[in-house]
């Protein structure tokens, strides 16, 4: 953490791209995320990790806005959290999430998924937003299902395009929200090698997974979540050989031994 | 032994019925979806607008509603939607009340539809940066009508029969007609008969159609 605080003038091209300070958040009597700092610098992959129910998933939908938070402050590349309208659509935008059960526009092919926002929201002319959407779709392995429908693709397939979909707006930053945990175990590894590809080009990412061959060789940190708090921080080696904390200890230990 | 027919314009008494239910089919159809756009969207005072007018709309009978449009807005407030033929003002008339009453219907098909789209489509079309309007309209209804394609027709079935309730206000529809070759013929059986029968030939081939429309475009999930 400490390296996170650069001087200044590196801010704006290398710094911090995420920040989140003394976040809170509650859904009803449960306060699902309780003073959360959490900073996210340019190019960096970070990993999530942590029981279920302890707040992952709120906290990426929180840094998109899906979910509004209660307290404390969220800023994006420097720039504070919009809180509707169309600053918050283009926040969004810049912001590409990665879905446990894909989401797909159901009605749309393949090709249209990736086009729609590029059109509509990037306000790209359709022939270039298809040349992309092609390049893309080529990219994560998925060019010959094009012209498919979402509910003939195998859910691997899916995955991936969901990836290119969000990777056609150009984000700053990718929140994946468990991408695997919903595959087959036979389709796992070519969604997270499209991920480690992205990871080695230098896209910044917020991953949560419990894939710890991913987190391992694709993470810069891995941040551990219990109870709506950050318990620990440290790096991929440090964390899973040895972790600080007795609930990360417990933690790990169940997912281990199995 | 249909001589009883001759001297009566039927057709044409029938041409009106589809005249009807066409324009009100189509007007329903547009304000029944801003309604239900309305009832699902984020402003409380839209949202309210929405869910009072469906509930006091659809709780009125529809002779009431179509009789308020002739003498209420009509000849009381001297509204005459732009003509001065008395025919003309309540053919409109009846349109406008056809509209307002079938659409109170329509959104609620639709509303169920919207139910039936799973929300992580519109969370990924969020996430994408769309507005609520685009989400709406490029990725939640379109697939919300892809499934009440079935429901949307009982209403369409519902409203060809309903425009029957237009004879109230003196327009010249089947219904209409009927009433006056009972009064002239003695035939009572065989002109219901035939009637009955003008009405299943307008609504048996839409419920045909549009269940063959509806399973073709419904959306594999
Ligand atoms: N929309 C919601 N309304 C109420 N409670 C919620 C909602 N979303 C999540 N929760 C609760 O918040 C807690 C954290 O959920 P979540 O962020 O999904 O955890 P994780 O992703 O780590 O499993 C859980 O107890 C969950 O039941
Ligand atoms: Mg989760």
């Amino acid at each position: 953490m400490t390296e996170v605080s650069m001087a200044k003038e590196d801010v704006a091209s290398t710094g911090d791209l995420v920040v989140l300070k003394s976040v809170n958040k509650h859904f009803g009597a449960l306060h699902v995320l309780q003073d959360i700092d959490l900073t996210i610098a340019r190019g960096e992959v970070v990993v999530v990790i942590g029981p279920s129910g302890s707040g992952k998933s709120t906290l990426c939908r929180t840094i998109n806005r899906l979910e509004t938070i209660d307290s404390g402050e969220i800023s994006i590349d420097g720039r504070p959290l919009p809180h509707e309208g169309k600053e918050l659509a283009r926040l969004r935008a810049d912001v590409g999430m990665v879905f446990q059960s894909f989401n797909l526009f159901a009605h749309k092919t393949v090709l249209e998924n990736v086009t729609l926002g590029q059109v509509k929201v990037r306000r790209k002319d359709r022939k270039q937003a298809e040349e992309r959407a092609r390049t893309l779709l080529d990219r994560v392995g998925v060019g010959a299902q094009a012209d498919k429908y979402p509910a003939q693709l195998s859910g691997g397939q899916q995955q991936r395009v969901a990836i290119a979909r969000a990777l056609a707006m150009e984000p700053k930053v990718m929140l994946f929200d468990e991408p695997t945990s919903a595959l087959d175990p036979e389709m796992i590894n070519e969604v997270l090698e499209v991920m480690q590809q992205l990871a080695r080009d230098g896209m910044t990412m917020i991953v949560v997974t419990h894939e710890m061959g991913f987190a391992r060789s694709a993470a810069n940190r891995v941040v551990f979540m219990a109870d709506g708090r950050i318990i620990e921080q440290a790096t991929p080696d440090q964390f899973f050989s040895n972790p600080r904390s007795d609930r990360a200890k417990d933690f790990l230990s169940k997912i281990l031994h199995h | 032994m249909f001589d009883f027919l001759s001297g009566y314009d039927l057709l044409g008494a029938f041409w009106v019925t589809v005249q009807l239910t066409l324009l009100s089919a189509a007007g329903s159809l547009v304000w029944g979806t801003l309604l239900a756009g309305m009832r699902v969207g984020p402003v409380p005072l839209m949202r309210g607008f929405g869910t009072a007018y469906v509930n006091i709309v659809r709780n009125i009978p529809l002779t009431v509603i179509i009789l308020f449009t002739s003498l209420g807005l009509n000849q009381t407030l001297g509204v005459n939607l732009g003509s001065q033929n008395f025919d003309t003002i309540n053919f409109r008339f009846a349109v406008l009340g056809l509209i307002a009453y079938t659409s109170a219907f329509v959104c609620e098909a639709i509303r169920s539809g919207i139910n039936t789209v799973p929300v992580g489509q519109a969370e990924a079309a969020r996430a994408l940066g769309l507005s609520f309007t685009q989400v709406l309209t490029l990725v939640v209804l379109p697939q919300a009508f892809r499934s009440v394609v079935g429901p949307l027709t009982n209403v369409l079935i519902a409203l060809t029969k309903n425009t029957t309730v237009a004879a109230a206000i003196g327009v010249a529809e089947a219904a209409f007609l009927m009433k006056s070759m009972i009064e002239n013929e003695a035939q009572l059986l065989a002109i219901s008969a035939v009637f009955a029968f003008g009405f299943v030939c307008l609504t048996l081939p839409t419920g045909l159609i549009l269940g063959w429309v509806g399973k073709k475009v419904a959306v594999k999930r």
